[in-house]
């Protein structure tokens, strides 16, 4: 275990990004991750390693694409509207089976929106956002810790899977320092025999491609993707949850929300509520599983999200009718503090006693 | 123990850096920390503020409606501010910019003239420290100490030959709050 240190969370996943051996980052700059690019601007070059700000988001993606097929570690950062400009990459990436990851330090929305903190983006990262299907792992950090943690599982699953992941923060996050603690990190054993790095000499051509213009051929393509969307909903589905065991009502919320969900249920404790926490890490895989087992035991689910209602959706699914579902949202870069949160939930509550 | 302070003020007045030396002195008692800034429209020349917890135990929310201490530094602030500090809580403002009076009874108020103080130690950004040694003899959540060794970390080094002055800055404020 290394130094502890005092750390802004955009600071935290670009040192976490070199630690795991990032050996390019394409970017282009936009409030509020762009201490992202302004840190490995100074500490890829020290490296040898690449950073290259990009002319746009959309070059910045295609960029990653071919770092990424040429079996590099690979990274772009960026923030929501900028997502938006990437997502026909991200979709050409998860079809060619290329490992890399993105991060998106979430704004505000929709349009060019402001540039305050938001989980809006929750459908786009784990419904598709770009074409076909497709998906992303997708980690939701709520601590400056879990930016490292997590940051580093990131670059692990992209190359276990073959698949871009997606770490997904908001801006509150990204601007907000707390301790940090990086851990020693381990580079697993990579393959890269299919990695477009020119033709071996005894060996076939390698081609990457998204391409597959015969449908009996891009159904295979779909299958093999189905059946590796399988695994990892198998093996990869994260979460944490709090004070559950006796819990009547149980909070549900990523990110930032499950920081101020976790103040607000410790309120409610106070006032004598049995009040719960459920925080999902990974947003896909979502644990459905979790909410499945804590529906045929909880009375309510609350749903804590800086968006108009976009995971209480997965929530709903998982809970197939069985507890009552309640939520509060702020939006637009607006937050809800934790007293804020109490004034809401409380009714709620109230009403399942 | 969990200590909530707001800091607040004009952008440019040193509001988030005298937050960050507040966090690093957590941080040298070995507490859990964490500082969150204002950022945006606001940095941009209006008022600037930043939320710092520190506490035994892990912080949850990072998002604060009240406060157990406010130190404010101009007027739009401690509107904002002084209705949000909680019943026993501190509210501690330079009362040489802030213009305004608390009628509240139920906190502690600690009107220090800290920027006047702190033109007559010859430099006019110690008024933030002489705030914090104020509040900090008030209500001693942190050593003094920890502090000094905070500014170690978070000045540059060109910049260690002005922690004597801040020293003597955290013991003017310190003095005012007697």
């Amino acid at each position: 275990m290394g130094e502890t240190l005092l750390m802004k969370g955009n600071e935290t996943l670009a040192e976490a990004a070199l630690r795991a051996g990032c050996e390019a980052y394409f970017g282009y700059p936009i409030t509020p991750q762009s201490e992202v690019p302004e840190y490995l601007s100074e500490e890829m070059p020290k490296r040898g390693r690449i950073f290259l700000q990009a002319e746009s988001e959309v070059a910045s993606i295609n960029m990653l694409y071919g770092a990424a097929g040429a079996g590099f570690k690979a990274m772009t950062t960026s923030s929501s509207p900028g997502i938006s400009l990437m997502l026909e990459g991200i979709s050409y990436i998860a079809a060619a089976e290329l490992p890399c990851v993105i991060a998106n330090v979430t704004r505000g929305g929709p349009g060019l929106g402001t540039i305050q903190p938001s989980q809006g983006d929750y459908f786009q990262a784990v419904k598709g956002g770009g074409h076909g299907d497709y998906h992303m792992i997708v980690l939701a950090p709520s601590t400056v810790q879990e930016i490292a943690d997590l940051t580093y599982d990131a670059f692990d699953l992209c190359w276990k899977y073959r698949t871009p992941v997606m770490i997904m923060m908001d801006g509150a996050l990204g601007q907000m320092m707390e301790k940090v603690t990086f851990k020693e990190y381990k580079e697993p054993v990579r393959d890269i025999s299919w990695a477009t790095r020119g033709k071996p000499a005894n060996g076939d051509r390698r081609v990457i491609t998204s391409l597959h213009i015969q449908p009996e051929e891009m159904e295979r393509v779909n299958n093999k993707l189905q059946a590796k969307y399988t695994e990892i909903k198998k093996n990869e589905v994260r979460y944490e949850t709090q004070n559950c065991d006796d819990a009547d009502v149980v909070i549900v919320g990523f990110g930032l929300s499950a920081r101020i969900g976790t103040k607000a249920m410790q309120m409610m404790r106070e006032k004598g509520y049995k009040v719960g926490l459920m925080k999902p890490i990974s947003l896909w895989p979502f644990p459905e599983k979790a909410i499945e087992d804590l529906s045929r035991r909880v009375k309510g689910f609350y749903v804590l999200e800086l968006n108009a209602g976009q995971m209480i959706e997965d929530v709903r699914l998982a809970n197939e009718g069985r507890a009552k579902v309640g939520k509060y949202n702020r939006y637009g870069g607006m937050i809800y503090s934790p007293d804020e949160v109490v004034e809401h939930l409380e009714p709620f509550c109230k009403e399942l006693k | 123990m969990l200590e909530e302070i707001i800091f607040a003020g004009f952008g440019g007045q040193g509001v988030l850096s005298l937050g960050q030396t507040l966090t690093y002195a957590g941080m040298v008692e070995s507490r859990e920390v964490c500082w969150m800034p204002s950022y945006g429209p606001e940095m941009r020349g209006g008022t600037a503020n930043c939320a710092v917890s520190i506490s035994d135990t892990p912080i949850s929310s990072p998002i604060l409606a009240k406060f157990d201490t406010a130190i404010i530094l101009n007027n739009p602030s401690f509107e904002k501010f002084e209705p949000r500090i909680k019943s026993g809580g501190v509210l501690v403002y330079d009362s040489t910019n802030v213009t305004l009076k608390s009628t509240r009874k139920d906190i502690t108020i600690l009107a220090i003239p800290a920027s006047e103080e702190a033109n007559k130690l010859g430099n006019a950004r110690m008024m933030g420290m002489i705030l914090l040694g104020a509040y900090l003899s008030k209500r001693p959540v942190l050593k003094i100490t920890s502090v000094t060794k905070a500014l170690e970390k978070v000045l540059p080094e060109r910049y260690h030959n002005l922690i004597p002055l801040n020293l003597k800055a955290l013991e003017i404020g310190a003095g005012f709050a007697q």
